[in-house]
């Protein structure tokens, strides 16, 4: 039985931008108000998950053709990166750092954290662990 | 590093060449180079007995493991370079012996000679080292050369299981052993014996001396094979016949003995020393000699003739160390036992030593040694016949033979028993006079049987496989050399006295060496109308009509249970041994992951609840308990209403969804109690974990997919309320009894300001305490891939499967 799912697939579409967007934000304000690495990532596998569920394996893989594999190896080295950082000013691993800078798109006394560089890691890692999970159950018949 | 300490640990390093000797030079006999090195310690060795006459000792250090007292410490006094000799000796003469005896074509030669090497420097080891430890060192070397040896011939079952009878049995005595070490240096705060003995007052009145010489006596009669631990040597006579020989007749049986002698200063001031050995010996005697005269296969009498001689020793021992405690006799009768002990530890060698070649000689050259296939052989074999005439007339006691004496001194010793008047002897002592009397019938009955059944009467050529002719001159030297000696120590036994015997006594005794009373050993032949030598004639007149009757009475042997056989005991206690730890292990070793979970969460609860009441720790405090809201209630309801259905839903799928309820409900109180960032994770972990649960229930195979309820149990009901009463318990106590303030109140403060952030449990997370986030990212990345190699590896698995299937 062949299923027109074209409300699904527009819906989608615009949706799926949404959550993502949304998890963007949840990741940015994460220092600032709830959210985070976490749950921003969580909340973008939410938005690609919807993809699989209104298109199928290819197409997704297509539309993003990243390697989820990669995605949880680079997060990973983000996240340890910026740890390793710390040891180059002499201070201890994972020694954070932040200041207030005056950006020309962001406006002025923005904040920058070298800690949102490892969320960021755990974003990714996120990422790419759901990914990986649901992909490879996906595909596995 | 002395001379001495290389030429003890000599054995060792020339085993190490004895495999390229077998390997490149094959046209000599391996056992000729071999025949080099116990030569030479041999001759080294006689230089000792000077000095050791003179009294002196020699003692050599080398530093092993200072910290912890263990330093390989060489001591050679009278007793040390008696069994020295003994060793290198006897060892020359098997190694000759051996070189005849095994086939240079058929043998593995170099694992021979590499495990006949190693047994004799931990022979010498044993009876050179003073440290305890490092004693206990060599010990153990024995058992594991003793028991490569026995199982030399290793595709016969027979040799398995008799090396692995006498490495159990000697393994458990060694460590017997070594707990008794242990013990001693508790008490005395040193492993070394000579320290030991110069400081015997520390011993007194010690609660530990009893056990320490109870697992001392252990590990000596394990080894030396006394009642009821013997069992192993006759099964270890599944060994080439150089090997019995040496081990089981001269060498590694010994040591036992020279543990006792050795040991003798500390402990026999103790009266269960002198009770324990007295009795443990006696009864092997007896035991021994008695369980020899049914044997048909000649080394099978001849290893119950060990064991018999070695019960006699330690009997000798025994009653030896209660000369102690009658240092005010002008003329210490019991010393005369310690004697009688040396003096035939050394004629045994000799005897049995000649014998059991014997015994090789004619398995060699007849292909039996089954009496009752043996006889008339006497013409045949003219010279081994004349060895085995010595060696079994001296082991009876027969006049002039060096046993005869040995023997004599013996009776002496146990006659003088009944002028004891302490452990109550003057009841009891009658018995060890009168049973060593029974034994030595005994011991003249078998020793006649084992010449007279093989040497005289009719020759039957047809049971022999092979024909028989005489050994050839080399196989004859060592027991020519042995017998010979037997003859010499009968007829000249004070050559011994002065250069052998005394210095091993002052080892044994030393508080009577120092009070400077000189040792009378004048060995006679004829002493006199004595008591021993009417017991003498009686044990030769009795011992001959039980030997020409014993047809006749021999039906005693057979009434004798079977299932009261020691050996019995053994084999039925190793099959149930492991019967029962098969037994235990399969009761609750089930491989249901269920019965284990009960066994964790049992034990979980006992433990934590009985600490929990021991200590006292359980108290209730309810004044920093916040008040509770009607959303509390309303959620706690739909949480413990979600885990009730979870736990009593009749399909899979209500529990999932059940399941899931609980988890949202706890996402909403993450809400209630201000806790954002949980909340929101806990819905989106919620949400995917619910969904792989219902990708399980989907890919559920269909035949076990049976919508059954869950089963009823009554102990897993029972396991669960005790494990949620432990929790929540747990729970009340500590939260009642709160001991530091939180550190919390450092987060709210500082997180801005050091942070930068404002979302304290972020800052937490990436900041304070990245640390273990960074981990957990990785577990994340560890589960991910797990799943990943999981699902792709069953995927390659099953194509190559069906590729194969086809």
């Amino acid at each position: 039985m062949k299923v027109n799912d074209l409300i699904l697939k527009t819906a989608t579409n615009v949706v799926s931008f949404i959550i993502i967007t949304f998890s963007i934000y949840l990741f940015f304000t994460g220092h600032y108000t709830p959210g985070g690495g976490f749950i921003g990532g969580l909340m973008t596998s939410g938005g690609l998950l919807l993809l699989l569920l209104a298109y199928d394996l290819e197409t997704v893989q297509s539309i993003i053709p990243f390697d989820f594999k990669k995605v949880i190896a680079t997060g990973l080295l983000l996240a340890l990166g910026t740890g390793i950082g710390g040891l180059f000013f002499d201070k201890p691993f994972l020694t954070h750092t932040y200041g207030y800078f005056d950006l020309p798109f962001f406006g002025e006394d923005t904040a920058l954290a070298t800690a949102t560089l490892f969320d960021l890691g755990v974003y990714l890692v996120v990422v790419g662990i759901t990914m990986t999970i649901i992909q490879t159950i996906g595909e596995s018949e | 590093m002395s001379l001495l300490h290389l030429l003890v640990l000599s054995p060792f390093l020339f085993a190490i060449l004895v495999p390229f000797l077998y390997r490149y030079v094959r046209k000599v006999h391996t056992g000729w180079f071999v025949l080099i090195l116990p030569l030479a310690l041999f001759i080294y060795f006689l230089q000792f007995i000077k000095l050791t006459s003179s009294g002196e000792e020699v003692v050599r250090t080398f530093e092993w493991i200072p910290s912890l007292d263990i330093n390989f410490t060489l001591h050679v006094d009278g007793l040390g370079l008696l069994f020295a000799l003994l060793i290198t000796g006897i060892g020359s003469l098997v190694t000759l012996y051996s070189i005849y005896y095994l086939s240079k074509d058929k043998e593995a030669l170099h694992n021979f000679y590499v495990y006949l090497l190693l047994f004799m420097g931990a022979m010498l080891g044993v009876v050179l080292s003073d440290n305890l430890i490092v004693l206990y060192t060599f010990w153990e070397i024995t058992s594991l050369s003793s028991f490569l040896l026995i199982g030399y011939w290793y595709k016969r079952e027979k040799s398995r299981y008799g090396a692995q009878k006498s490495m159990l049995i000697t393994v458990f005595g060694g460590l017997a052993l070594l707990g008794g070490i242990i013990l001693l240096y508790m008490m005395t705060g040193t492993f070394s014996i000579r320290e030991i003995i110069a400081n015997l007052d520390l011993l007194k009145g010690e609660a530990l001396l009893l056990p320490a010489l109870i697992l001392v006596l252990l590990g000596a009669f394990t080894k030396s094979a006394q009642f009821p631990f013997h069992i192993w040597l006759p099964d270890a006579m599944e060994a080439p016949t150089p090997v019995s020989a040496y081990l089981h007749s001269a060498t590694m049986v010994k040591a036992g003995i020279y543990l006792v002698a050795r040991l003798s200063p500390v402990f026999s001031d103790h009266a269960a020393w002198f009770i324990l050995i007295s009795i443990f010996g006696i009864s092997t005697l007896f035991w021994g000699s008695f369980s020899a005269v049914k044997q048909t296969d000649l080394k099978g009498i001849l290893a119950f003739s060990t064991v018999s001689q070695l019960g006699m020793i330690m009997s000798l021992l025994g009653v030896g160390s209660a000369s102690l405690h009658y240092d005010y006799l002008e003329n210490n009768i019991f010393i005369v036992a310690v004697t009688a002990a040396i003096f035939h530890l050394i004629n045994h060698a000799t005897f049995k030593g000649s014998l059991f070649m014997v015994a090789g000689i004619v398995d060699h050259e007849t292909g039996t040694r089954d009496i009752r296939k043996l006889g008339g052989l006497m013409g045949i074999m003219p010279v081994t016949f004349t060895i085995a005439l010595i060696g079994s007339f001296s082991m009876a006691g027969i006049p002039p033979f060096n046993g005869f004496l040995s023997k004599e001194m013996f009776l002496t010793g146990m006659v003088n028993v009944l002028k004891m008047d302490i452990y109550h002897l003057e009841t009891w002592g009658i018995l060890l006079p009168v049973i060593a009397w029974v034994a030595s019938v005994f011991t003249f009955v078998y020793s006649m049987i084992l010449f007279f059944r093989t040497f005289t009467g009719k020759l039957q050529l047809e049971k022999l496989e092979k024909k028989p002719h005489e050994a050839p001159v080399g196989m004859l030297i060592s027991p020519v050399i042995l017998a010979s000696l037997a003859v010499i120590f009968g007829f000249f036994p004070n050559i011994l006295s002065s250069t052998l015997i005394i210095p091993a006594m002052k080892s044994i005794l030393p508080t009577i060496a120092q009070s400077g009373r000189e040792f009378d050993v004048e060995i006679k032949h004829w002493h006199g109308f004595t008591p021993e030598l009417f017991m003498t004639i009686g044990i030769i007149v009795i011992g001959t009509i039980l030997f020409l009757t014993v047809r006749k009475w021999s039906f005693i042997y057979e009434r004798f249970p079977q299932k009261l056989a020691l050996n019995h005991f053994y084999d039925q206690g190793l099959v149930g041994t492991e019967r029962g730890s098969a037994w235990i292990m399969k009761s609750f070793m089930s491989g249901h992951i269920r019965d284990y979970l009960v066994y964790i969460f049992v034990f979980l609860s006992i433990i934590s609840l009985s600490s929990l009441f021991v200590t006292n720790a359980f108290h209730l405090d309810v004044t920093n308990v916040a008040p509770i809201g009607v959303y509390e209630i309303i959620l706690s309801l739909l949480a413990v209403g979600g885990a009730i259905i979870t736990v009593l839903a009749r399909t899979r799928m209500v529990a999932i969804i059940a399941a899931g309820v609980v988890g949202y409900t706890i996402s909403l109180f993450f809400v209630i109690f201000r806790a954002p960032d949980l909340a929101l994770t806990q819905l989106v972990v919620e949400t995917i974990s619910v969904a792989l649960f219902l990708l399980c229930f989907f890919h559920l195979p269909e035949i076990t997919k049976k919508q059954k309820r869950l089963r009823f149990r009554l102990l897993n009901l029972l396991v669960s309320i005790g494990v949620g009463f432990v929790v929540t318990m747990f729970g009340i106590a500590s939260h009642s009894e709160k001991l530091f303030p939180s550190i919390s109140k450092y987060f709210v403060e500082e997180s801005y300001e050091k942070a930068g952030g404002k979302n304290i449990v972020n800052v937490i997370l990436v900041d304070f305490r990245g640390f273990d986030t960074l981990f957990e990212i990785t577990v994340l990345g560890i589960a991910a891939f797990g799943i990943f190699a999981i699902v792709k590896l069953r995927l390659t698995k099953r194509s190559e499967r069906e590729h194969e299937g086809k």
